[in-house]
């Protein structure tokens, strides 16, 4: 492990000026620097998954143990994919280098690399491509030199070290695609490249570990059934304590009104886990008001899904269990819980893979009579969209004042606001349970936020420094709302964030702490039948209830 | 020096110096003027076509459009009707306006980090580079309009007007084109921003600096002909007529300059298809700004769809009905 950076040392690196030259020629002095690089998958959880080439093998080494035939399986590998996606072939095609994109991406602004250039990034790959499947490439080849003329160049082993080391340097934000004049997607072509990865065994564990504790016990931190339901016991523990209300959920309950699907890290990870208790409050609140029935599954208990980081194939793989789970149910529809790159997956993916959802009913909010139009066919409904509309119809009881010490900016998570466009939901939200919202600069919400540089399965430990890097955009905008307005708290809708941001503000600004918005909606919702409430869902005590 | 400028530099340099010497020295008028060309467009049209048609035929197996603003969702939340559409003719608009006025280009920013006691980065809106797209592209087409009167006989009027309008501003005999000056000034911007901005000047390849070298070696040529050498319009006119009515003839009394600027017009057709000139095409048929923000609404097919292995219940419940049981939780099977 690399002695980590502090602060200071991590800004004095940050240089937006690269070297003047060809970009082609540095490629052989790349070094994967412990810090910056996430370890390989164990050999283990690529088996379960049964994806190509599992062994143990070392990033750091010289050797990667790769098939004999590496090269032809990755070129056989871009030629499927150029066939089987048409962003990828039109985005290896219309780039201009126009340089649009350049500065947009977190991890150049953060460490100064110019590789982390989104342009640079995609280029990396492109270049292969120049080489190996364009007329000109292949024409420019046959003369000496001819090929680097044309930005073309063979795919060797240190051209695969530096893809590597470089599409797991982005995060999939897709901040850059907001900026460029064809919507070239650099998040798109990292998913290219990491497909492509996973046909020669070159996944990160912090990825495959998931990914096959997900497959094979339901969620990626790989919580058996029964301990679980013991975090949720524990939980309604908790909140019993605090508003003297049984809060207990219900478990893969045949026929119920909906069943709740939530990333397993609000289950078993600080800060989400309040969250996770903001949740079962507000169910507790619908059963007894209204009747709802919503149920939980500890079967489809993972939200998330690292799939998605790996393959289209194994995305739709985890994936499938929802449907699964609500058709097995019988439920009318799926309720999801706050959650970025899970979003993008239900919003943009999971109908087409796994879909249609024939078996279950157009979303209504039984309380409200909404029609949830805009998930007409997937049957989905974001937890935020669904409580804005409680709101909207007056059919929650909120205190706001419990959340008066609450100086409250929201991060708008990369999938949610680039993905999908949940910008104003959660924001409505927020404002209806808290009194002290403040925005963050324009530059830096909404479909122009900052990633907080751990996402698309890069929160591991071992690339602390990176990530540290990364996160300084969004951590440069919270410093400036906390230090202008006080700002103390981070809302956001996601559990990457929830466990990434903390991190972040631990190194960055210490002084804000992170929520996700039900845990505030938690805190402020009146339930039926509570005591005098003194604490919040963090056992701190309330606004004026300091002293007793 | 640069090798990555130098030799597109050079190459273009030396294509005007073959067709000039060509046809002053060798007398190739017929080649440069009649059989490239011809040669030129051919390639141009099929490998345009070609191109396009191998993009439509990769599939297009997710809706996974960048969504730039609010979602449609409640009917009380308003929308982004233009940068997150959700119905065919919202993107319609939102490409309408990435077409025609660079509406991505348009957000461009400038980051700057200052290392001082609040060590900022700030941002900054930066409007040259949609600016000097917006100057090139369009002065570039109204220059080939423009050229069409060579081609035309009669010459429509929309034509004369374009002309009027472009020579507005009168100078001298003959009046001053305004587009093709804005042309070379916004060429000239373009590369010297690549050759100076460090940062688009490293991931800049030959390939970038070639095709500028190219519109401002054409472009200078044109200006060249028409407001000094004053090249025989008339003789052209013919020339160009016969080209188009497939009874080419090669006119008395035009000279080396003249086929130069067609042969390195020529040169740009063919290189079009075969580089990144090709984003015109690209960027209509780009998924991410093309389709509809809809995908929960209606699905969408994926043509390659297929079965995979996944973890059934039955299975999960197999493996862990002892625990489940016991931790009070349903299963389906007793034992
Ligand atoms: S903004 Fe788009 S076209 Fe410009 S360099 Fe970036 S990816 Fe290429
Ligand atoms: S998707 Fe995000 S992390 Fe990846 S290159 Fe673009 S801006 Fe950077």
């Amino acid at each position: 492990m690399s002695k980590e950076l502090t602060p200071d040392e991590a800004l004095d690196k940050i240089n937006f000026t690269p070297k003047s030259g060809n970009w082609m020629d540095t490629t052989p002095s790349v070094q994967i620097k412990p810090g910056m690089y996430c370890y390989a998958a164990k050999a283990d959880s690529v088996k379960t998954l049964g994806l190509p080439n599992a062994r143990p093998w070392n990033p750091l080494e010289e050797d990667w143990k790769l098939p004999e035939n590496w090269q032809e399986i990755l070129h056989q590998g871009i030629k499927e994919r150029l066939e089987k996606f048409r962003t990828f072939k039109i985005f290896m095609d219309v780039c201009v280098r126009c340089g649009a994109c350049a500065d947009k991406c977190h991890f150049f602004l953060g460490t100064g690399d110019p590789k982390n250039m989104p342009v640079l990034r995609a280029e990396l790959l492109r270049s292969v491509y120049r080489n190996d499947f364009t007329t000109a490439g292949k024409i420019l080849s046959k003369i000496p030199g001819g090929s680097r003329l044309g930005g073309g160049r063979p795919l060797t082993m240190e051209v695969l070290k530096e893809l590597w080391y470089y599409f797991f340097q982005c995060t999939e934000c897709r901040r850059c695609s907001v900026f460029c004049p064809y919507g070239i997607d650099t998040a798109e072509i990292t998913i290219m490249a990491r497909e492509l990865f996973n046909l020669v065994g070159l996944n990160i564990d912090w990825i495959a570990t998931p990914v096959s504790n997900c497959f094979k016990t339901g969620n990626h931190l790989g919580i058996q059934p029964h301990a679980f339901k013991d975090m949720l016991d524990f939980f309604v523990e908790d909140i019993e304590e605090i508003t003297g209300v049984d809060c207990t959920p219900e478990y893969q309950k045949k026929g119920a009104d909906i069943l709740f699907i939530t990333p397993s890290g609000d289950v078993f990870a600080d800060p989400g886990t309040y969250t996770c208790q903001g949740y079962l409050m507000l169910f507790k609140y619908l059963k007894d008001k209204y009747g709802l029935d919503v149920t939980w599954s500890t079967y489809a208990s993972e939200g998330g899904n690292f799939g998605f980081f790996t393959s289209h194939e194994t995305m739709k793989r985890l994936n499938a269990k929802m449907y699964a789970e609500a058709k097995r149910l019988g439920v009318k529809w799926i309720l999801g819980g706050e959650c970025g790159h899970m979003w993008r997956v239900i919003h943009q993916y999971m109908d087409t893979m796994n879909g249609p959802a024939d078996f279950l009913e157009v979303p209504v909010n039984p309380i409200t009579g909404t029609v949830f139009e805009n998930a007409r066919s997937t049957k989905m409904v974001h937890i935020t969209e669904f409580t804005a509309d409680l709101i909207k119809h007056n059919k929650l009881e909120l205190d706001k004042s419990r959340n008066s010490n609450r100086v409250i900016t929201y991060h708008d998570s990369c999938n949610t606001s680039r993905g999908m466009g949940l910008l104003d939901e959660p924001r409505y939200v927020i404002n209806n349970v808290c009194d002290n919202f403040y925005e963050m600069p324009s530059n830096t919400i909404r479909e122009q936020t900052f990633c907080c540089g751990s996402g698309s399965g890069l929160n591991a430990g071992e690339n602390m420094e990176l990530r540290m890097a990364g996160a300084l955009p969004r951590a440069n905008a919270v410093k400036y709302v906390h230090e202008k307005f006080g700002v103390n708290t981070l809302g956001t809708v996601c559990a990457i964030d929830r466990a990434a941001l903390s991190t972040l503000c631990e190194y960055w600004v210490p002084e804000v702490e992170v929520y996700g918005i039900h845990e505030l909606v938690g805190n402020a919702l009146i339930l039926p039948g509570e005591i005098k409430r003194t604490q919040d869902l963090r056992m701190e005590p309330l606004p004026g209830m300091e002293e007793e | 020096m640069n090798q990555k400028y130098l030799i597109p530099l050079t190459t273009v340099f030396l294509l005007f110096l073959i067709a000039y010497t060509g046809v002053q020295g060798a007398g190739l008028q017929v080649f440069f003027g009649i059989v490239f060309p011809y040669l030129a467009v051919i390639a141009f049209l099929g490998g345009f076509v070609y191109k396009v048609f191998g993009w439509a035929s990769s599939a297009v197996p997710f809706r996974i459009p960048t969504t730039c603003g609010q979602q449609k969702s409640l009917p009380w939340i308003k929308q982004n009707c233009i940068d997150n559409p959700d119905t065919p003719g919202k993107v319609f608009l939102r490409m309408l306006l990435e077409i025609f006025l660079f509406r991505s280009l348009f957000r461009n920013t400038k980051a700057a980090f200052n290392r001082n006691e609040s060590n900022k980065l700030a941002y900054s809106w930066e409007i040259f580079l949609w600016l000097g797209a917006l100057a090139f592209h369009y002065s570039l087409l109204v220059v080939i309009l423009r050229h069409l009167r060579f081609f035309t006989a009669p010459v429509p009027a929309c034509l004369t007007w374009l002309e009027y309008f472009d020579g507005i501003i009168q100078l001298g005999l003959p009046g001053i084109f305004i587009s093709g000056i804005v042309l070379l000034a916004a060429t000239l911007f373009l590369l010297a921003r690549r050759i100076f901005d460090t940062k688009v000047s490293y991931i800049s390849q030959a390939a970038d600096y070639f095709p500028l070298f190219l519109i401002i070696a054409i472009a200078t040529s044109g200006i060249f002909m028409r407001y000094f050498t004053k090249v025989d319009v008339i003789g052209i006119k013919t020339f160009t007529m016969g080209l188009v009515t497939f009874s080419p003839v090669i006119p008395q009394g035009v000279g080396g300059l003249f086929y130069a600027h067609i042969f390195m017009v020529s040169v740009l057709f063919i290189y079009f298809p075969l580089s990144k000139l090709m984003h015109m095409g690209g960027v209509m048929l780009s998924p991410t700004r093309n389709m509809a923000n809809n995908t929960r609404a209606k699905r969408h097919v994926n043509p390659w769809n297929y079965d995979v292995k996944t973890h059934t219940y039955e299975e999960y419940e197999d493996h862990f009905r002892d625990k489940m049981i016991e931790a009070g939780l349903p299963v389906d099977k007793k034992e």
